[in-house]
């Protein structure tokens, strides 16, 4: 199927009662709490594997000068150590999989320079620290703010890096009312919790790979450049991942290096990244500086829009930070401009974590707006209303739906947000309180994915297809959409996933995992279902398919008997012109209430509210911990995620969880989702939307703006943390004591 | 990690022998601290003496009306114990203020002692560190040294001491009780305990080689408000930008007739300066005390914050103290 119309009446539409969208319980969740479920690192698919242990470079730029791994090479139970010198041969780069150990230079700190292969994880990690690696250091380019003059204009990413409307210059300089602020965001870690993994061996030509891995059809294509194979000699297996993020959207070193290995030594490598180096080794998400620019009217209606970012990513990579994407499409304005640029540094590759672009690009733009209308002395949901677009203001297409008004106006009700009260005026305690909202939205895509599904005589349909489930509830909600479209009961579902040797699949990323998958498997299950009719010799009109059974006219079949020795269909789903045809993004609204403290300043988050909108929502329970998680995200880039840079070695100086900090239950107190009622018919035939990265969007902004509403102060450099509000409370203390 | 040799002695006194004896010893009880730094190869001993099976895990009274800690009785365990909570509230507050329900579980009260730093050099081999490795300088000056001291620090280090218990354990005049290889104890001030860097950050403590640590002593009860203040970057798990451990006892009318200091956060050791106290005690003034506090004290970039927070804490704590 191809999304070239809206959809239509669909098998979902017929049974409100149905599975779709019910809380169903994740149907991995018992295996997983009582440790069935083996992830990449515990699999024992693979007989005997050797462990392998990176070592990363120590410096952040420069070149290796000697290599000594003699004592490596030497150590008890070591059976291999890769260097430059010695590593096998390897093919191209492919997206941001690189191949490794490669020459001598360093680009980045954290760099794999040597990977040594022992009998014992805890040999190899000793005999890892007995390399000794001579370096010609150079002085690293670390930082963003100091290196904007080497700023260039990146290829694009799935959109050009600049946009233009109208005459933004004109019309901002004309604009009664301005705004000119600069924020800035830093490097975050995607922190998931299953580090990065792999187990590889060679099977004939071919290599198979037990990984984490978000998007396996993807990584096989990579790897396959890299290791110059082609792509379905690369077989990745990722049933079960403990989080991703976007930090297992491509391969990372370790996966390459565990193949290569694999292959030198003739036995399967198994590889983890630890803690400290899933800072360096894999990729982080770059800072931003941002500037925005609006102009508008004495109503607030918004005349000029300008929203420029700058991002960063290591030497040779082109990845940069699409913070001013979404306000392409926000908010209503006839002169407009957005701008990325790019700065290549001696640090780690930068890529997509939760949100790219969207998250921190309104956790700047959804604080401006809150600063237009505390200038305007409007309340920033009027303003946000004042400024709705009836269509998508640059692509000049309708959108497919835009609920973004109704999600405020229920949230401000839900809420209790009549009760906001002027900055700085609210105090229970020795807490000054604040309330903030921010606007929520993020691009729905849609992409090709494949299924296949079969009925066996057990009366058990299985299905097959290469996506993966990392925590979102993939296998959940993939249960629910073929138990309803086949009339079967959750236990008689068995969705088999994260292989590449199954159908294509886009696998978990882009909030498009849901909707692409389920479109496919939704294609399947109805030519399924008219397999079975034509089984039975039944007429299509008017069946319906419930408890097992298809019911046609007066006769109702047996789905086991249909089927008979078994029955087997496929689907696919592609997008088609409604991709050009509507502009299509989930919306939601945030409300956060913060507590600050008076007298240190600490800031912490009382409750938080989102409402959301996603079409049809697949299961209210995933989505709801989807978008909680998302808003979590949103609180620790709020308030304290911050991977800080020491510029005289070029390296995130907090690698690890004690002190880069993520927030803890304390941090997340009363915190809701809820969801408007909708159907997008445009998006795809479940009629559903991404809701993956919606919970992230403008999360954290809400949080800024209850702060400026609770102290007076407004902060423009993430994230918030205690000692800028202190600076807060001295110059208004020193700005009190020049009055009196 | 490195390999090691793994001993379990069955007494006190073969423990203290064989650390004595064993080059690049080390003890070993809830390992919540030494077992990441293994990993890391920050700490390699060649043995690790296994402690937790002593007979040293009992809270007991006093004759003088204190309360005698041994050295294995966990932090959780500590935290809990009535008399604790009861007459030394302000450490129950500080064992409760640190780490997490697991760690304080396996966490011990000597081991609490002997915490190591958590200045992100010392955490990196790659990096210089006159702590880690003397000699090769110090990373934090001139870098990120957002948790770093502002008071006590040397042109060597300026590292912290992370604990919470031990500001508590300097607020109530604790004793370190120790026991050599020759059977024969030692008590020690928790003011001498832990050293200010000077130009040996690497020694932390007043601990001889062989020396291991017994018990710690509470003095008798000391009355008062028992406030334990820690001003932290999230709401629980995260080590202290600045810390206030406080008794503080009021006359008539509120004014502080006595009171306890202790400062985390600030220094290589628990923070405590004679002269705020009698500043407090004369002015009732916090302000005035903070200034005895801050006596000397410099920022490094990042953590130049810690210098105001300290006075606006002590400020909040001292009001609550004379609140409640």
């Amino acid at each position: 199927m191809e999304m070239n119309q809206p959809i239509g009446r669909t098998p979902l539409d017929d049974r409100p009662d149905g599975l779709v969208g019910r809380p169903l319980d994740r149907v991995e969740g018992p295996l997983k709490v009582t440790g069935h479920a083996p992830y990449a690192y515990e699999t024992r698919a693979l007989k005997d594997p050797a462990y392998g242990f990176i070592v990363p470079a120590t410096v952040a730029a420069g070149t290796i000068r000697a290599i000594d791994a003699e004592a490596a090479r030497r150590a008890p139970g070591t059976i291999l150590v890769l260097t430059h010198e010695n590593v096998p041969e390897q093919g191209e780069k492919k997206e941001q999989v690189w191949p490794q150990l490669q020459g001598t230079e360093v680009k980045f700190y954290g760099q794999p320079v040597a990977f040594v292969v022992a009998e014992t994880f805890e040999q190899a990690r000793a005999a890892a620290m007995l390399v000794t690696v001579r370096y010609d250091a150079a002085k690293p380019k670390a930082l963003l703010k100091d290196n904007m003059a080497a700023a260039f204009e990146p290829k694009p990413i799935n959109s050009p890096p600049d946009s233009k409307l109208g005459d933004f210059e004109a019309a901002f300089a004309a604009a009664p009312v301005k705004l000119d602020v600069e924020y800035t965001t830093p490097p975050q870690i995607h922190a998931q919790m299953e580090p990065h993994a792999t187990i590889a061996s060679w099977e004939g030509d071919g290599v198979v790979l037990y990984t984490a891995n978000q998007m396996p059809n993807r990584g096989q294509k990579a790897l396959g450049s890299v290791l110059k194979l082609p792509p379905e000699k690369v077989r990745i297996v990722s049933p079960y991942i403990g989080g991703g993020f976007g930090a297992k959207l491509q391969a990372q070193p370790e996966a390459t290096l565990a193949i290569l290995a694999s292959k030198v030594i003739g036995r399967p490598v198994k590889v983890a990244l630890t803690r400290q180096q899933e800072f360096h080794v894999a990729t982080h998400r770059s800072d931003t500086i941002q500037r925005i620019r609006l102009g508008a009217d004495p109503d607030g209606r918004l005349s000029a829009i300008s929203h420029e970012s700058w991002s960063d990513t290591a030497e040779g990579d082109g990845f940069f930070e699409t913070a001013a994407n979404v306000t392409r499409s926000l908010y209503a304005a006839p002169n407009r401009v957005t701008r990325h640029r790019l700065v290549n540094l001696n640090m780690p590759i930068a890529s997509s974590m939760r949100a790219p672009g969207e998250a921190v690009g309104q956790l700047a733009f959804e604080c401006a707006m809150d600063e237009l209308a505390e200038q305007l002395k409007v309340d920033p949901i009027e303003l946000r209303v004042r400024n709705e677009p009836a269509e998508d203001p640059e692509k000049k297409v309708p959108f497919s739906t835009r609920q973004l008004v109704p999600c405020m106006r229920e949230g401000a009700r839900l809420f209790g947000w009549d009760k906001r009260q002027a900055p700085g005026s609210r105090r229970e305690g020795n807490w000054l309180v604040g309330m903030g909202m921010s606007a929520a939205a993020r691009l729905n895509p849609l992409m090709p994915s494949a299924a296949k599904v079969r009925l066996g005589p057990d009366g058990v349909l299985v299905v097959r297809m290469a996506m993966t489930d990392p925590g979102t509830g993939t296998y959940t909600i993939l249960t629910q959409i073929a138990g309803e479209m086949l009339g079967l009961s959750p236990d008689r579902v068995r969705v088999e996933m994260g292989d590449t040797d199954f159908p294509f699949a886009a696998g978990s990323g882009g909030s498009f995992g849901a909707g692409s998958s389920g479109s496919a498997l939704y294609v399947a299950c109805d030519n399924l279902r008219q397999a079975l009719l034509k089984a039975g010799d039944l007429n299509p009109d008017g069946a319906t398919f419930r408890d097992g059974a298809v019911t046609s006219g007066n006769r109702t079949e047996s789905l086991t008997d249909l089927a008979g020795s078994g029955l087997e269909a496929s689907g696919e789903i592609k997008p088609g012109e409604m991709k050009q045809k509507f502009s299509q993004y989930s919306y939601g609204a945030h409300f956060a209430e913060v507590g600050v403290d008076a007298d240190t300043g600490e800031i912490r988050l009382r409750r938080m509210l989102g409402v959301f909108t996603g079409g049809r929502i697949l299961n209210a329970k995933t989505a709801r911990s989807q978008a909680i998680g998302g808003m979590t995200f949103g609180v620790g880039a709020a308030l304290m995620e911050d991977a800080v840079v020491d510029p005289r070695y070029g390296f995130f100086v907090n690698h690890d969880l004690a002190e880069y900090h993520v927030p803890v239950h304390a941090d997340v107190p009363a915190i809701d989702a809820v969801f408007l009622p909708e159907l997008d018919d445009k998006a795809n035939p479940l009629k559903s939307k991404g809701l993956g990265e919606l919970g992230i969007c403008g999360a954290g902004a809400s949080l800024a703006n209850a702060i400026y509403n609770a102290t007076g102060i407004r902060l423009r450099e993430y994230p918030l943390t205690l000692d800028k509000v202190l600076k807060g409370f001295e110059e208004q203390e020193g700005q009190a004591q020049r009055r009196t | 990690m490195k390999a090691f040799t793994y001993e379990r002695p069955a007494t006190v006194q073969d423990a203290a022998k064989l650390a004595a004896e064993r080059p690049n010893a080390k003890f070993i009880a809830g390992g919540t601290n030494l077992l990441d730094l293994m990993k890391l190869q920050i700490e390699t001993p060649a043995t690790l003496i296994d402690v937790n099976r002593l007979p040293l895990d009992a809270i007991e009274a006093t004759q003088d009306g204190g309360l005698r800690i041994g050295a294995l009785v966990r932090n959780s365990d500590l935290a809990a114990d009535h008399r604790v909570r009861k007459d030394y509230a302000v450490l129950a507050k500080a064992l409760l203020a640190g780490a997490s329900g697991q760690l304080r579980n396996k966490a011990t009260t000597a081991g609490n002692l002997l915490q190591r730093t958590r200045c992100y050099y010392f955490y990196d081999t790659a990096m210089p560190c006159n702590k880690r490795e003397p000699g090769s300088g110090c990373s934090a000056i001139g870098g990120f040294n957002r948790i770093m001291a502002v008071v006590g620090a040397s042109e060597s280090c300026i590292a912290t001491n992370p604990s919470d218990m031990n500001v508590a354990m300097r607020a109530l005049d604790a004793t370190v009780e120790t026991m050599d290889r020759n059977g024969q104890s030692r008590t020690i001030p928790i003011a001498d305990f832990h050293r200010l860097p000077g130009d040996t950050p690497q020694i932390e403590t007043d601990l001889r080689k062989g020396e291991i640590i017994t018990a710690v002593t509470l003095p008798k009860p000391v009355a008062g408000a028992h406030v334990y203040r820690k001003v932290r970057d999230r709401a629980s798990y995260a080590f202290a930008t600045v810390s206030v451990a406080a008794v503080i006892a009021q006359a008539e009318g509120g004014k502080p007739r006595a009171a306890r200091l202790a400062f985390g956060g600030l220094a290589h050791k628990p923070w405590r300066v004679a002269e705020a106290e009698d500043a407090l005690v004369r002015t009732g003034s916090a302000d005035a005390a903070a200034d005895a506090v801050l006596a000397g004290a410099r920022g490094y970039g990042a953590n130049d914050f810690k210098i105001p927070l300290t006075r606006r804490t002590l400020r909040a704590v001292v009001a609550q103290a004379t609140r409640a």
